[in-house]
């Protein structure tokens, strides 16, 4: 894992103050009904949010990874140069039959087009591009600075029906990411669409605006500190609040 | 005043006073000398337009009758249904997502629901695939009906648009004994299903499979052969196999240029590599094209019909997995579908610990793995994928749906500009975009 000092590095275990002595087990919940501690699930205890998913950012996972993983990987390598691979590519996570690469914003273009063009990889399809705000996602990985938007690209290659993801994290003091329209033209909306819901900047977007959302209005909605709205409804003597600000189980 | 002379107008003293000879001839030199200049015109087509399939906006830029330029504005339909799952349990996203592509419900709740699956871990029933499958192929021939039905009515084909929609209703009436409801079904669910077929299924299932060939043909006969709507169709809104790619434009288009790409054939699920039926494909790149895939695939569904209700055996449609599957067993009361007699009977005297998963997943719902997932699957529009995040909680982190309407609809303008602004009608109906979806 290396750290190539970007601001957009998703900070590793070591930075994070991740200690896995204390960390909970991978820092995934156990047991269908979450219980830690007391054992107490019935929500008297205090429903405090515990060491929920930094865990999805975190892990990586170590060569091999299985399949045609590694040779997808060895191509990528192969097709940017290894030394731009390693400066790119800092963390690769298998979960799930699905391989994520994360990657560092600066050669994200550089690995699209490679993707899509080299002859061994072929992914001539961006599926999909969507954000995902980790803000308070709690656990080890939550630092100051911690890039908390992900945008993440889901590429797929008909010629060998393979399908990866790619991932690239940035803070949202500095949400810039490079537009990959111009290898993907399929990317304009979808790029438009994480803008407007996460006030993720493409540069080089050729008319990045709203899409979803009115073309005046204010913030950005799929981000986790945007409040929900909504009123609180009264019935029967009781107050009902916004989904938002139930009480609620995590 | 002493002005001597007007850069505009020559003018001359006289008994009266000054005497002005506007000329304005060099207007040409000024503008230019193209006669079509003029005539460029921008115009709003909706977004309440009754041809634009929804609430969707078109800026077109007209030279004549020719488009020189179609932007494509949306957002109308935006209900904020991502951020909603968030907020919600599990179990309940089904019901959220069934509402984006109002036409392709079932295509939703499937995907969703494999996408939560994929995150536990688990396997559903046989009996509960095999029906999942049934139940999404009568919605695709639904689903297909409407975008032939639209189709006609946007060309002036109105009878095609009555016949649609009666066939349509057909499979409705089937989907709604099946489920309870006509859309919106919320039928599919994390685990597996609902509840089963009901009795009697089966047999109105075989009954539409005798029905529905005839009809198939009966609107092959009304419009298929039709010059006009030959004319209407054919090199109208063409994309090529690179375009789509380029676009992401991915299911009937895709396959109407000429690419057999299906997902139930390339990247099976549901054990669709058992089934037996074909892939349609054209090598128009036009909207005829897209109109032909489009009637084949209603006959190819059928088969797929045919096949499981064949393998249909009595099984659980539901895991086994008692923290996982939703505990209540439905059945109509007298005051309407609720848990069932036994159930309550069960909970209430014989069992504590059922009482327990009981009260626990319907008040909390079950925990799901941190992790994130993408499971595409292949709705009558395309590729409809979720990309789902799980941080290890009750409820979804976050859900993303690759919707195929959204992606599909960039193309309008590479199909349409250039064209007659007739044709852009036909570009759009072929793409047949659910702005439920587009939006969400």
């Amino acid at each position: 894992m290396s750290n190539d000092g970007g601001s957009n590095v998703v900070p590793g275990r070591e930075e994070a103050g991740y200690d896995d002595a204390t960390a909970p087990a991978g820092g995934f919940r156990k047991g269908a009904f979450g219980v830690s501690g007391s054992g107490d699930t019935s929500g008297f205890g205090g429903l405090v949010r515990v060491e929920p998913g930094g865990a999805v950012a975190l892990h990586s996972t170590e060569r091999p990874y299985g399949g045609w993983f590694d040779e997808v990987t060895d191509a990528l390598a192969e097709a940017v140069g290894q030394a731009t691979y390693d400066a790119a590519v800092h963390r690769v996570l298998v979960d799930r039959g699905e391989i994520t690469y994360f990657v560092a914003r600066e050669h994200l273009l550089t690995l699209v087009r490679a993707l899509r063009d080299d002859e061994a990889l072929r992914f001539e399809l961006l599926s999909s591009v969507s954000g995902v705000d980790y803000l308070d996602s709690g656990g080890p990985a939550v630092t100051p600075g911690r890039p908390r938007l992900h945008v993440v690209y889901h590429l797929t290659s008909m010629t060998y029906r393979r399908r990866i993801r790619l991932e690239v994290a940035v803070t949202a003091e500095d949400p810039h990411v490079p537009s990959v329209t111009a290898t993907y033209p399929t990317a304009d909306w979808h790029e438009r669409e994480t803008f407007d819901m996460f006030g993720v900047v493409f540069d080089g977007h050729p008319g990045l605006t709203r899409i979803l959302m009115p073309d005046d209005w204010d913030g950005h909605p799929q981000r986790k500190d945007y409040p929900l709205g909504g009123i609180p409804v009264e019935y029967h003597d009781a107050t009902i609040p916004p989904p938002d600000t139930r009480r609620a189980y995590r | 005043m002493t002005t001597t002379s007007d850069p505009y107008a020559g003018s001359r003293e006289t008994t009266e006073g000054r005497v002005y000879t506007v000329t304005g001839g060099d207007w040409d030199a000024t503008l230019g000398a193209d006669p079509h200049e003029n005539e460029r015109l921008v115009v709003n087509m909706g977004p309440q337009h009754p041809s634009t399939h929804g609430v969707l906006r078109l800026v077109l830029d007209l030279e004549g009758e020719t488009v020189t330029k179609a932007r494509v504005v949306i957002g109308y339909l935006h209900t904020g249904i991502e951020k909603n799952t968030e907020y919600r349990n599990w179990v309940q996203g089904t019901t959220f997502v069934t509402r984006m592509d109002y036409l392709a419900p079932l295509f939703n709740e499937a995907g969703y629901c494999m996408a939560v699956e994929k995150l536990l871990g688990i396997e559903v029933p046989q009996r509960a695939q095999t029906v999942r499958v049934l139940v999404m192929e009568l919605n695709r021939i639904a689903s297909h009906l409407v975008a032939l039905a639209t189709f006609g009515m946007e060309m002036g084909a109105l009878t095609g648009m009555t016949n649609g929609f009666r066939e349509r209703e057909m499979v409705l009436d089937l989907l709604e004994e099946i489920t309870g409801l006509r859309m919106n079904h919320a039928y599919i669910r994390p685990g597996g299903l609902a509840q089963d077929l009901p009795e009697g299924a089966v047999e109105h299932i075989r009954e539409f499979l005798q029905v529905m060939p005839k009809r198939v043909a009966d609107f092959h006969r009304l419009l298929t052969g039709q010059p006009i709507w030959q004319r209407r169709l054919k090199d109208v809104g063409y994309l090529d196999v690179t375009g789509c790619l380029a676009l992401g434009v991915t299911g009937p288009i895709l396959r109407a240029a000429g690419l057999p790409w299906d997902l139930r054939k390339v990247e099976p699920y549901l054990g669709y590599e058992t089934y037996d039926f074909e892939v349609p494909t054209a090598d128009t790149c036009d909207a005829w094209g897209r109109y032909l895939v489009r009637m084949s695939e209603v006959n190819e569904s059928l088969k797929i019909i045919e096949q499981a209700l064949d393998r249909l055996v009595p099984g659980p449609v539901m895991v086994g997995d008692r923290k996982i599957a939703w505990p209540a067993q439905l059945s109509l009361g007298p005051d309407g579908m609720g848990n069932s007699p036994e159930h309550v009977a069960h909970i209430m005297g014989q069992s504590m610990e059922a009482l327990i998963h009981h009260f626990k997943l319907v008040t909390e719902g079950f925990r799901v793995p941190a992790g994130q997932v993408y499971v595409p699957v292949e709705s009558p529009r395309g590729e409809l994928g979720y990309h789902v995040v799980s941080d290890g909680s009750t409820r979804p982190w976050r859900v993303h749906v690759r919707d195929p309407s959204f992606v599909n609809l960039q193309a309008t303008a590479a199909m349409s500009e250039g064209g007659m602004i007739a044709d852009v009608i036909a570009a759009i109906a072929s793409i047949d975009p659910v702005m439920g979806g587009v939006d969400r």
